[in-house]
């Protein structure tokens, strides 16, 4: 990672309350500098707040605000957005209707020469190869190019730190992937400290080099993407990335006893204590058994495989990924296999039990 | 990099948007102040001038007040859901080209449709010559300038509110609950009573409110008929009687009476709106009406047109033109022009101002998103309800309070008499036009500043553009046409006028409207002819805006 130690942007206890509703609760959180940190969470969870906090669209009630370690909110001191050093870059676009797209991206550029603006407006064309789009209106140009130039004129006035507010919700599925990794290269390539809001779990997985998940006003986990899917510190983090199951477990001076079998798995806790074990569909396998416990109530078909819902008898239900050359119906009767190839994340009270291999509430990114 | 550093030292204190609500609540003073001026009266007891009042001619004004208010709102409401009605559920010759054609009489200010019809079926008039050569006597013939005269007038030029805010409600919601009504069992007359109409009722109150603002701020229709009403009243005690203190009671009157009819709005526009602006319904199935029921139906509809609107105009440019043709056509355009330009530059003036303050307005609203900014923006709204004689004098009494000052405090300090500086002056003319006029240009920049999307201006915040040049370069050219929609209402609104301009004019600033009020006076009908027709054009423009986004949100299905 390409990342230096210089922190590029620093929450410290930041809380934002509107009436009675507390949208952003006490949120410290530090970004490297040229890091791509992901906040990700459902709607209504506080991201973008977050995020308006840090353009200065918007004002936190408690905590302050640094970028590259100037205070910018808090303190007595308060920056306004035009003099903050941030580019913003809008699900919607936001492209000023009005003005060519060579006019747009030259906006955030006017006490610039003439001849140092123009230079720098193809510059910028040309990083996301529109320079032959330059005279034409916004309305004239397809979706993704408008995203595009959106990210052109976010970056042409060099802002200290780029922040992205869902900016691929409003693309259809195929052009998402190919902007995705477009901007992902292009951002790599320039450096930049990047604060990226989103609900997608998987667009967080795929482009973060770190994820922050976000619940009620509250992060839940900072990790890599990597951390936060595989050892989520939080019973919401586990199911935010999807089919999330939980099976019962005791543990024994030996490992772990689950209703689907033993796990050589040992626990940091004392013999007898009861735990919730997070089985996701990979950690299982189907097989059709005349007598066996389980059946198949759903099946859904994904292409390259199906995603099986199976009923325990303990009356719980797990979810099961298998390639799509097994199709079993629904009612089938079926034997669980739990085989993992790495330790499970056991639970107590809704929050993760570190297993000895690794800190999963770590906050500080391991360089 | 130089310029970067110098950015990363100035560090500002917490931002202060309290600049955008004291303009805000200067605005909303100003335009308040007539309003508390008169409602103050209310305060004051004055039993002397009111027995005076009472003993005089009050009683009168109050009751042909009430009656037109009753005959207007009933025949309007009959008239624009009616229409509104035929032309949305049935199909029958000509219906496409009445859906639109029944607002043109929005067109024909009242006082002019008023005059026409004067000119035309008063016993010296064509109509009853005709009846007396045919039977002998007209004496059976209603007299226009009447009760009933002016109700008739009133309802044929403001119907088209009723019309135009029920036809979309029909348009918008109605027309797919109609059908479950009708699957329900219900006839299709059971349906329109027990569903549509219902559903309908906010814009239909909607649409009867401004037609009560409209009747009780006329002053021409009300003196040319002969029916004097409390605005009229006013100046008939303010000119007449020369009694200020009895023309500012019964303006107080008048503008409970105002507050009212704002009350029946303010209780239902806010339903109406929304009505409006839901999904676009799909169009009922319209019945054809074929046979005699069809002919009925066009003809129903062109008789409403022709007498509201294109026999009037047609008897205006036949006047106009025998105007020109007979007598000296130099003279008559000499003090055409002369009458137009006042009104262009009056109409002009006053359409900036209110353009500007709406901006103001509207702009602090929406950047400062504070309650007090909001509220002041809604206060500063109310003239649009208050008569304009209430206005007018609202005005004219602090206005002539400031001249006698300074003329009292220049004599005592210098000796000199600077003279009627204010109430001398256009000031105060455009001071009140400002006031009636400015929520309509306040209405039309909002709307087209609320579709510039929130992001686009945060956007330009963090490109490093302050809150003025965020005014100037994205605000300003994105709402240019609401501008400029807002100011065209104005002009044409304050070219029509006539008590503001009747009240506070100063020498040498008559206007077409005032033209027209002389003229009448003097049954000069001809030379009534072109002023009058003058404004039915220009109002035409208006009209046609109004059309155009009536319709084409409706065509699409």
């Amino acid at each position: 990672m390409l990342c230096s130690t210089e922190p590029g942007l620093q929450l410290h206890h930041v809380t934002r309350r509107y009436g009675s509703i507390v949208a952003v609760n006490d949120i410290s959180l530090e970004v490297s500098q040229g890091e791509f940190l992901v906040i990700v969470g459902p709607s209504g969870c506080g991201k973008t707040t977050l995020l308006r906090l840090v353009a200065g669209l918007d004002v936190q009630d408690e905590g302050s605000i640094r970028i590259q370690n100037r205070i910018v909110s808090g303190n007595g001191i308060f920056v306004p957005p035009e003099k903050r050093r941030v580019g913003l870059v809008f699900q919607d676009y936001a492209l000023f209707p009005h003005m060519t797209i060579a006019k747009n991206v030259a906006f955030g550029l006017h006490r610039w020469s003439k001849a140092d603006v123009r230079q720098r407006v193809y510059e910028m064309l040309d990083m996301v190869q529109l320079a032959h789009l330059a005279d034409r209106y916004p309305h004239e140009l397809s979706g993704g190019e408008r995203q595009r130039v959106a990210l052109a004129r976010a970056l042409a006035p060099r802002p200290d730190i780029l922040l992205l507010d869902e900016p691929f919700s409003n693309l259809d599925a195929g052009l998402r992937t190919t902007m995705r990794e477009h901007i992902q290269r292009l951002l790599k390539g320039i450096n930049i400290t990047t604060f990226f809001v989103t609900h997608d779990q998987e667009e967080a997985l795929l482009l973060g080099d770190r994820v922050a998940v976000m619940n009620q006003g509250q992060i839940e986990q900072v990790g890599t993407p990597e951390q936060v899917f595989h050892q989520p510190a939080t019973y919401f983090v586990a199911e935010f990335f999807g089919y999330t199951a939980f099976i019962s477990g005791h543990v024994t001076s030996a490992g772990l006893e689950s209703e689907l079998g033993f796990l050589p798995q040992r626990l940091s806790l004392s013999s007898g204590s009861e735990v919730n074990i997070l089985v996701r569909p990979d950690d299982l396998i189907v097989h059709p058994d005349e007598e066996g416990t389980a059946y198949i109530a759903r099946v859904g078909f994904q292409g390259m495989h199906c995603m099986y819902q199976v009923v325990l008898p303990s009356g719980r239900t797990i979810y099961s990924l298998m390639p799509h050359t097994y199709v079993y119906a629904p009612g089938t009767r079926v034997r669980v296999e739990l085989r993992p190839g790495h330790d499970l994340v056991c639970f107590m009270n809704e929050r993760a039990i570190s297993t000895g291999v690794s800190q999963v509430t770590d906050h500080h990114f391991a360089h | 990099m130089l310029i970067r550093q110098k950015q990363l030292a100035t560090s500002w204190s917490f931002p202060s948007l309290d600049r955008w609500s004291i303009i805000a609540l200067l605005i909303a003073g100003l335009a308040l102040l007539p309003i508390a001026i008169i409602l103050r009266m209310l305060l004051l007891p004055a039993p002397d001038v009111w027995q005076h009042l009472w003993a005089t001619r009050l009683a009168e004004f109050l009751t042909n007040t009430v009656i037109l208010l009753v005959g207007v709102g009933t025949g309007t409401v009959l008239l624009g859901t009616g229409l509104a009605w035929l032309v949305t559920a049935y199909r029958f010759p000509g219906q496409r080209l009445f859906d639109w054609a029944l607002m043109l009489p929005m067109a024909v200010p009242s006082y002019v449709l008023a005059f026409v019809f004067m000119a035309t079926f008063d016993y010296t008039g064509p109509v009853q010559k005709t009846l007396r050569d045919w039977f002998g006597s007209s004496e059976w013939f209603p007299s226009i300038r009447s009760g009933g005269g002016a109700v008739f007038v009133m309802s044929l030029t403001l119907y088209p509110y009723v019309y135009l805010l029920t036809r979309a409600a029909f348009h918008e919601h109605a027309l797919g609950t109609f059908e479950v009504a009708r699957t329900l069992g219900a006839t299709r007359l059971q349906a329109f009573f027990r569903v549509v109409l219902p559903m309908a009722r906010p814009s239909l109150v909607a649409g009867l409110s401004l037609v009560l603002m409209e009747a009780l701020t006329d002053v021409g229709t009300v003196r040319f008929l002969n029916f004097p009403t409390l605005s009229d009243g006013i100046f008939r005690i303010w000119h007449g009687m020369m009694d200020r203190d009895a023309a500012l009671q019964s303006a107080a009157v008048l503008l409970l009476f105002a507050f009212a009819a704002l009350l029946l709005e303010r209780l239902t526009r806010g339903r109406a709106r929304y009505v409006q602006e839901g999904s676009r319904g799909h169009g009922l199935v319209q019945v054809p009406l074929t046979g005699w029921r069809g002919l009925m139906a066009t003809l129903v509809c062109l008789f409403v047109l022709s007498i509201a609107f294109l026999l009037p105009v047609s008897q205006l440019i036949l006047w106009s033109l025998y105007e020109l043709q007979q007598r000296m056509p130099e003279g008559l355009l000499a003090v055409y022009w002369r009458h137009a330009r006042a009104t262009l530059m009056l109409a002009g003036i006053g359409a900036a101002i209110s353009v500007l303050a709406a901006v103001l307005l509207a702009y602090g609203v929406h950047l400062s998103r504070s309650p007090i900014t909001r509220l002041a923006a809604r206060g500063a709204m109310l003239g649009y309800a208050i008569p304009g004689a209430v206005i007018g004098l609202g005005v004219l009494i602090p206005l002539a309070w400031l001249d006698h000052t300074l003329n009292d405090l220049t004599y005592q300090w210098w000796g000199v008499l600077p003279g009627l500086i204010f109430t001398g002056s256009i000031t105060g003319l455009i001071y009140a036009y400002v006031v009636r006029f400015m929520a309509v240009a306040y209405s039309s920049v909002e709307a087209s500043l609320e579709k510039v999307s929130p992001s686009i201006e945060a956007a330009a915040r963090t490109l490093g553009a302050s809150p003025v040049r965020v005014l100037f370069r994205i605000h300003l050219p994105l709402i240019r046409t609401g501008m400029l929609t807002g100011a065209v209402l104005v002009f044409v609104d304050v070219m029509k006028e006539l008590p503001i301009t009747l009240l506070l004019r100063p020498f040498g600033y008559d206007t077409l409207a005032l033209w027209i009020w002389q003229n009448v006076a003097e049954s000069l009908w001809g030379e009534a002819a072109l002023p009058a027709l003058t404004i039915v054009v220009t109002d035409l423009l208006v009209v046609g805006i109004l059309i155009r986004s009536a319709t084409l949100r409706f065509r699409a299905h």
